[in-house]
């Protein structure tokens, strides 16, 4: 009897203590692999975190172990998120962004949600280094939030890295209804034209080499962040690395973003995830996204303002949303709803434009905190 | 849970401060951005 016992210890074990709340976490894991493969929702990340989420969530079994290496091994020393920053680098053609920088002013701007969610997340959260980290889920910047939230020792790191990579997935549906609250079907409808100014290769080398140099003088922080997306801006940019450019832009990003996900997955047990603290992250996350949104179409609506003071030409307040580093969604999202207005409003690469200037501003604003955090 | 609405506005000071700092690093990006195209415009092969 005792020996057919221990085949069922595993079920038994759920009934111990507060071991049933694993089957919430797997329900959970169960969502995410589902809104990953039904819905497409960032399928790269949100399906290894949901598998991940379901296999930490088993009593007396040894898979915290080796999530654990590859916790200590990727996250606890920010190593994953940075490479995948070159990966990233070498995705992103700053040509859009280089054709026209004031453009960069609305990315600057779409970080308003960041520091509205700073002092929000303050109200509930008593540690600085909890709602500083919170915050920067509105960076939209899922390696941004995890790098901020593993320096600054948050033990949210899992929620907030959940809610990150949830609300980037959720942007189609989150920013249109707060783009056409702010704006009138007039605004909507603004024309840009496009000036297609030739910018040279030398431009786009140098581009990210004094980017690099700035942020690392005036945002110390930043050093490891921006430095490796420029490193991977430079590779894509320089021609004559194209197979290191390939690689970083496929193999190399594909290959941590496997290990990426389901190594957060490690801080989503039911004991650490199971709370009000997540309830409330998630809601603070919702924030954070509304509030980008809103702060880069009021900023658009405020350069309308001088533009027509001064006489210059208006822009289309729609491409502030864009402002925010979801990349290329949010600069696509733009684009559709233009079209929707007038089907011969083509916005996309000035919306593109903004979105990879949110991706660098995103990063400064990470920096930031890290440095009034003190880091 | 420790709610104290009172850290929202003792927290404003970051807000104001990480926006005057995005603000100021964007600024000097976009600056030095103008001058590497004019600077560079003759220079190379063009795109």
């Amino acid at each position: 009897m005792g020996e057919l016992k221990l085949l069922f210890d595993g079920l038994l074990a759920f009934f111990e203590g507060d071991n049933w709340k694993m089957l919430i976490m797997w329900a959970i894991g169960a969502l995410l692999i589902f809104l990953a493969i039904k819905k497409e929702m960032e399928p790269t990340l949100l399906l290894p975190i949901g598998f991940g989420a379901i296999l930490m969530n088993f009593p007396g079994t040894g898979i915290a172990e080796p999530l654990h290496t590859l916790y200590n091994a990727g996250i606890a020393n920010e190593l994953f998120p940075l490479i995948l920053f070159i990966g990233i680098g070498a995705m992103i053609d700053f040509g859009p962004l280089l054709n026209n920088p004031k453009l960069m002013l609305f990315g600057a701007a779409a970080q308003f949600g960041i520091f509205f969610t700073l002092c929000m997340a303050s109200i509930f959260f008593p540690s600085q280094n909890d709602y500083f980290s919170i915050a920067v889920i509105g960076a939209a910047d899922g390696p941004t939030s995890i790098v901020v939230a593993t320096e600054l020792e948050s033990e949210l790191v899992g929620q907030i890295t959940v809610a990150a990579y949830s609300y980037m997935a959720l942007v189609p549906i989150i920013q249109p209804p707060v783009i056409k609250l702010l704006t009138t079907r007039e605004e909507r409808r603004i024309r840009m034209t496009y000036k297609q100014n030739s910018v040279s290769k030398t431009t786009k080398i140098l581009f990210p080499i004094i980017i690099s140099i700035i942020a690392c003088v005036f945002a110390p922080g930043a050093a490891s962040l921006i430095g490796f997306l420029m490193f991977g801006n430079l590779i894509r940019e320089c021609g004559v690395l194209d197979s290191l450019s390939e690689t970083a832009q496929k193999v190399l990003a594909n290959l941590v973003t496997l290990f990426l996900g389901i190594t957060i997955a490690f801080n989503m047990t039911a004991s650490q995830f199971l709370s009000g603290k997540t309830l409330l992250i998630m809601g603070l996350g919702l924030v954070a996204f509304i509030v980008d949104t809103a702060g880069g179409v009021l900023f658009a609506k405020l350069y309308n303002v001088f533009a027509t003071i001064f006489k210059f030409e208006k822009i289309n307040p729609m491409i502030g949303a864009a402002g925010i580093s979801a990349f290329p969604m949010s600069g696509r999202i733009v684009h559709k709803m233009a079209l929707e207005e007038d089907n011969q409003n083509f916005l996309l690469m000035h919306s593109i434009g903004v979105n990879v200037s949110g991706q660098i501003a995103s990063v400064i604003a990470g920096a930031l905190i890290l440095g009034f955090a003190g880091h | 849970m420790n709610v104290d609405f009172s850290r929202f506005v003792s927290n404003l000071k970051w807000m104001g401060l990480g926006m005057l700092g995005i603000f100021m690093i964007i600024g000097i990006i976009i600056a030095s951005t103008y001058i590497i195209s004019h600077a560079t415009k003759n220079i190379g092969k063009k795109d």
